[in-house]
């Protein structure tokens, strides 16, 4: 089972204050781990909302709402995708990430094939199938 | 907490630490059968007393030390009847002084080697290696292998006891049998992975499930030998075969073949993991090694957005390199096929024909050679070759597909 784990924003990681030199051993050390026990597929750090952009759908026509946002818990400001064998692992697992008090992890699973089940119809799913080979065209060979 | 919650949670504690616990305790008593029940032992004391106090911050060390001091007490009451009490003295820590040390990395190598130890047979091998480092309960890897539980159990109680009789203990191994061990355990691995592989859909989920297992240790086995090709070429191999798993089958669970997959179900992050990891196996000097060349062969497959992109000339020429370094007449037979679509089918009916000899009972080389007579429009003895392989295959479905190619061959 593959697990989306997002670490929520912070006042410092919205300010664009970087990790101190411990922070990121720590860290360093706990990815090591992950990567160790065979459960780390991909995990990346996002800059601050102040460098980011909502799009948002409403009355017709889309419009851009430049960061920064204002509710920072709700925010990301890292990710890792874990495949372990249960909810309980990855849990077990971020419960021993480095995180200073007052810090948020989020644990989502990702969908996996067929999970839409009969609410995608044949002709949604051959969409999603266009729309994938279309992405992979962008990224040949990645 | 509910105790089915804590449960679960206990479990996965379990499936975290298993290979750590085990491999520490090994190096106590040296005799990893005896650390594994030692290390089972602490578990059900987990599952006794942390629904009640909670998981210990640090359950890894709580599992090893509880399970040491029983240990040490066992070799204390061991020593006293024997009458060496005094000998002991000096080798044993006080039970009361077993703050321990962290596993060393090394010690999950060790363990690793030694349940794939050439003493056992591959299917003893996997079972240790799933139990052991993988932390899978001998129930569940017996419906993994489609074996009843008590076969398993069976399984895993003689392959402990060879271990034991053989006096394997838990030495690393030496320089001059590492290449040795190590391949047997990439070829353990793989045999893990391929059991998962060759599950249908609609079988017990835990059989795919030895796919994700594979890939687990493989990467286990990649952090712990990082300077192995090979160990990256496995998984490499793996990660884009499996890559494929979400387009093999179709709705009615019947296997889908490559070239009539819907490539969009391709799973891009194990293959984009899947290249990187061929490329660290080619930057550490592997390309040519068996494992690495059919990595190779996957990523050329992986690459080509459509069947007809396939870039078929590198697939023929990276089983020719296979064909060197692993040889075998299959591995042949698949370079026929490769070279007919690179260059046509008279240069494939070359190769075939001096595979004649040597794959005699084997359905598919009369199959593709059927093919490739059809292709140079000589049906008449396509239609042989299609009625030679129905009658070699056990297969009746095939058998079926094969009988109708004989007819319209005619």
């Amino acid at each position: 089972m593959r697990f989306l784990v997002m670490g929520k924003a912070t006042a410092d990681t919205e300010a664009g204050v970087l990790p101190t030199t411990e922070e990121l051993e720590a860290m360093g050390a706990y990815v090591q781990e992950l990567a160790a026990a065979g459960i780390l597929l991909a995990f990346g750090g996002l800059r601050p909302s102040s460098a980011g952009a909502r799009v948002r759908f409403s009355g017709g026509e889309p419009t851009v709402l430049d960061g920064p946002f204002a509710e920072t818990k709700e925010l990301v400001a890292g990710y890792m995708i874990l495949e372990v064998s249960s909810t309980e692992e990855v849990i077990e697992w971020v419960k021993r990430s480095p995180m200073a008090d007052g810090a948020e992890m989020e644990i989502r699973p990702l969908f996996e094939d067929g999970d839409f089940g009969d609410n995608e119809t044949p002709e949604q799913r051959e969409a999603d199938t266009r729309l994938r080979a279309a992405v992979a065209e962008q990224h040949p060979g990645r | 907490m509910t105790s089915d919650a804590a449960h679960r949670a206990v479990e996965a504690v379990w499936r975290m630490e298993a290979a750590r616990v085990i491999a520490a305790l090994a190096r106590l008593v040296r005799d990893v059968g005896r650390a594994e029940d030692l290390a089972q032992d602490a578990l059900v004391a987990a599952l006794e007393q942390w629904p009640e106090t909670g998981i210990p911050d640090r359950p890894g060390a709580w599992l090893t030390t509880v399970a040491k001091r029983r240990a040490v007490d066992a070799i204390r009451r061991e020593a006293t009847l024997a009458g060496k009490v005094e000998l002991l003295g000096r080798e044993l820590p006080e039970t009361g002084e077993l703050e321990l040390p962290e596993p060393v990395p090394d010690d999950v190598l060790r363990l690793m080697f030694t349940a794939c130890h050439p003493v056992l047979r591959p299917e003893a091998q996997a079972a240790l290696t799933l139990k052991m480092l993988a932390g899978l309960t001998t129930d569940e890897i017996a419906r993994a292998f489609l074996v009843p539980t008590p076969t398993m159990a069976q399984r895993i109680v003689r392959a402990k006891r060879t271990l034991a009789e053989a006096e394997v203990g838990f030495e690393p191994p030496g320089a001059d049998e590492l290449a040795a061990r190590l391949a047997s355990v990439l070829a353990v691995v793989y045999l893990v992975f391929n059991e998962g592989y060759s599950a249908t859909a609609g079988a017990d989920l835990l059989r795919p499930a030895l796919c994700e297992e594979a890939m687990r240790l493989g990467r286990i086995l990649a952090a712990l030998v990082p300077d192995e090709p090979e160990a990256h070429g496995l998984l490499a191999l793996m990660e884009l075969q499996a890559s494929r798993l979400p387009a093999r089958t179709g709705p009615d669970g019947a296997i889908v073949t490559l070239f009539d997959q819907d490539r969009g179900r391709w799973d891009r992050l194990l293959i984009s993991r899947g290249l990187a990891g061929l490329a660290r196996a080619e930057r550490l000097g592997g390309g040519a090694e068996p494992y690495a060349v059919q990595a190779a062969i996957a990523a050329v497959h992986a690459r080509a957005r459509t069947p007809e992109e396939t870039d078929w000339p590198r697939i023929a020429a990276l089983y020719a390199v296979l064909a060197r370094v692993a040889p075998s007449p299959v591995v042949e037979l698949n370079r026929a096929v490769a070279v007919s679509m690179a260059d046509g089918p008279a240069a494939a009916l070359e190769l075939v024909d001096a595979l004649a000899g040597r794959l005699g009972g084997y359905h598919l080389l009369p199959s593709v050679r059927g093919d490739l007579l059809v292709k140079l429009g000589r049906p008449a003895e396509a239609r042989a070759e299609f009625e030679r392989a129905a009658a070699l295959t056990a297969n009746a479905r095939e058998r079926d597909l094969l009988l109708a190619r004989a007819r319209q061959s005619a």
